[in-house]
């Protein structure tokens, strides 16, 4: 009986759960290899000249890394757990986007408009708000 | 009455008054929620990410006179760590398959590569820190290298339990096999390894790469 109920629980549970296949796991990690090999190179050659397009190029790289993994590695999607797991992740994204951007804009300001004896000093100290 | 009777018969009691409540919890087999809960989980995690990444952000161009990024990082040392942490992730989705093909052996044997792949990880980044150490940059030494420690320590904290955790997990399945609650325990650890490369990708973006644009 027991062993019966325990059947029973795991054909309910992985219902909302896709593990993917050996063939998803293989185009992930593909993608995944081709999206950290290129950043990599571009900064370690200098491929691009000026550093702001080299930033901008890697950021856009991490991104679309991080959404190849969610779909290939951690199977998201829209249906699992009837969207719950899906609306979390929004909600987290949204208050990494509020606190990361907050922080760096409020600092940003912080550092120009506040500290006018910090303008005297090496451009070291100061060139690295973005 | 006559709005009584238009109730849903399932929230009407067998004299035909309304009910307020469920007369009974509804049955949930045993974890059911273990796999949302714990995504929750992940999802406070990242937060805690954030705020240290938040804290990089705003203290990470702040040498104190001291060495910067480009004195400190090597790329080709940070690379192969990727690699290990990669590598990691795509032997946990092999364990994954062969535990669905309810092979044992198999599924054990991924489950060590991975670990292997973890431990080479923390052993690279343990080589690092000890060279930066070394060298006086310490985490006291400013505050790019407070929030850089902090940051990357923490990460390199979450493989150290997760490979607590995945040997733990090994043991599990070799004296009780391949149960449901085991399977369940290894969803967990799937989703927390692959969540942990997901912040690696921002690690070595926004901490390495970006770090020797400067």
């Amino acid at each position: 009986m027991s062993a019966h109920d325990q059947h029973d629980a795991h054909g309910h549970h992985d219902a909302g759960h896709s593990h993917g296949s050996f063939g998803s796991y293989m185009i992930g990690f593909g993608l995944s290899v081709i999206l950290t090999a290129i950043p990599f190179w571009l900064v370690m050659t200098g491929a691009f000249a000026n550093p702001r397009t080299t930033a901008i190029v890697i950021m856009a790289f991490a991104v679309v890394q991080i959404i190849v993994h969610m779909i290939y590695f951690l199977h998201m999607n829209t249906r699992s757990e009837s969207g719950w797991t899906m609306m979390a992740l929004i909600f987290t994204i949204v208050l990494v986007v509020i606190t990361l951007a907050g922080s760096m804009w409020v600092m940003y300001h912080l550092n120009t408009n506040m500290m006018p004896q910090m303008q005297a000093m090496s451009p070291h100290d100061m060139s690295q708000m973005p | 009455m006559a709005s009584v009777s238009t109730i849903d018969p399932a929230f009407l009691d067998k004299d035909g008054n309304p009910l307020f409540h469920l007369a009974e919890e509804p049955h949930h087999p045993e974890g059911s929620s273990t796999m949302l809960g714990f995504w929750m989980y992940l999802m406070s995690d990242c937060l805690i990410f954030a705020c240290l990444f938040a804290t990089y952000a705003v203290l990470g161009g702040s040498y104190a006179a001291g060495p910067g990024p480009k004195d400190l990082f090597d790329l080709e040392l940070v690379a192969l760590n990727t690699a290990m942490l990669l590598f990691s992730s795509i032997t946990y989705g092999f364990a994954m398959l062969s535990m669905e093909k309810n092979r044992v052996a198999a599924t054990q044997g991924w489950l060590a590569i991975t670990g292997l792949f973890g431990l080479a990880f923390l052993g690279i980044e343990m080589y690092e820190f000890a060279h930066l150490i070394h060298e006086g940059a310490t985490p006291m030494r400013s505050g790019f290298l407070s929030a850089f420690f902090a940051l990357v320590g923490t990460h390199g904290l979450h493989v150290t339990f997760g490979i607590i955790w995945l040997v733990t997990l090994m043991a599990q399945v070799a004296k009780k096999g391949l149960i449901p609650a085991n399977q369940r325990r290894l969803m967990c650890l799937s989703m927390f390894w692959h969540f942990l490369d997901v912040v690696w990708i921002g690690v070595f973006t926004f901490v390495y790469l970006m770090g020797m644009l400067r």
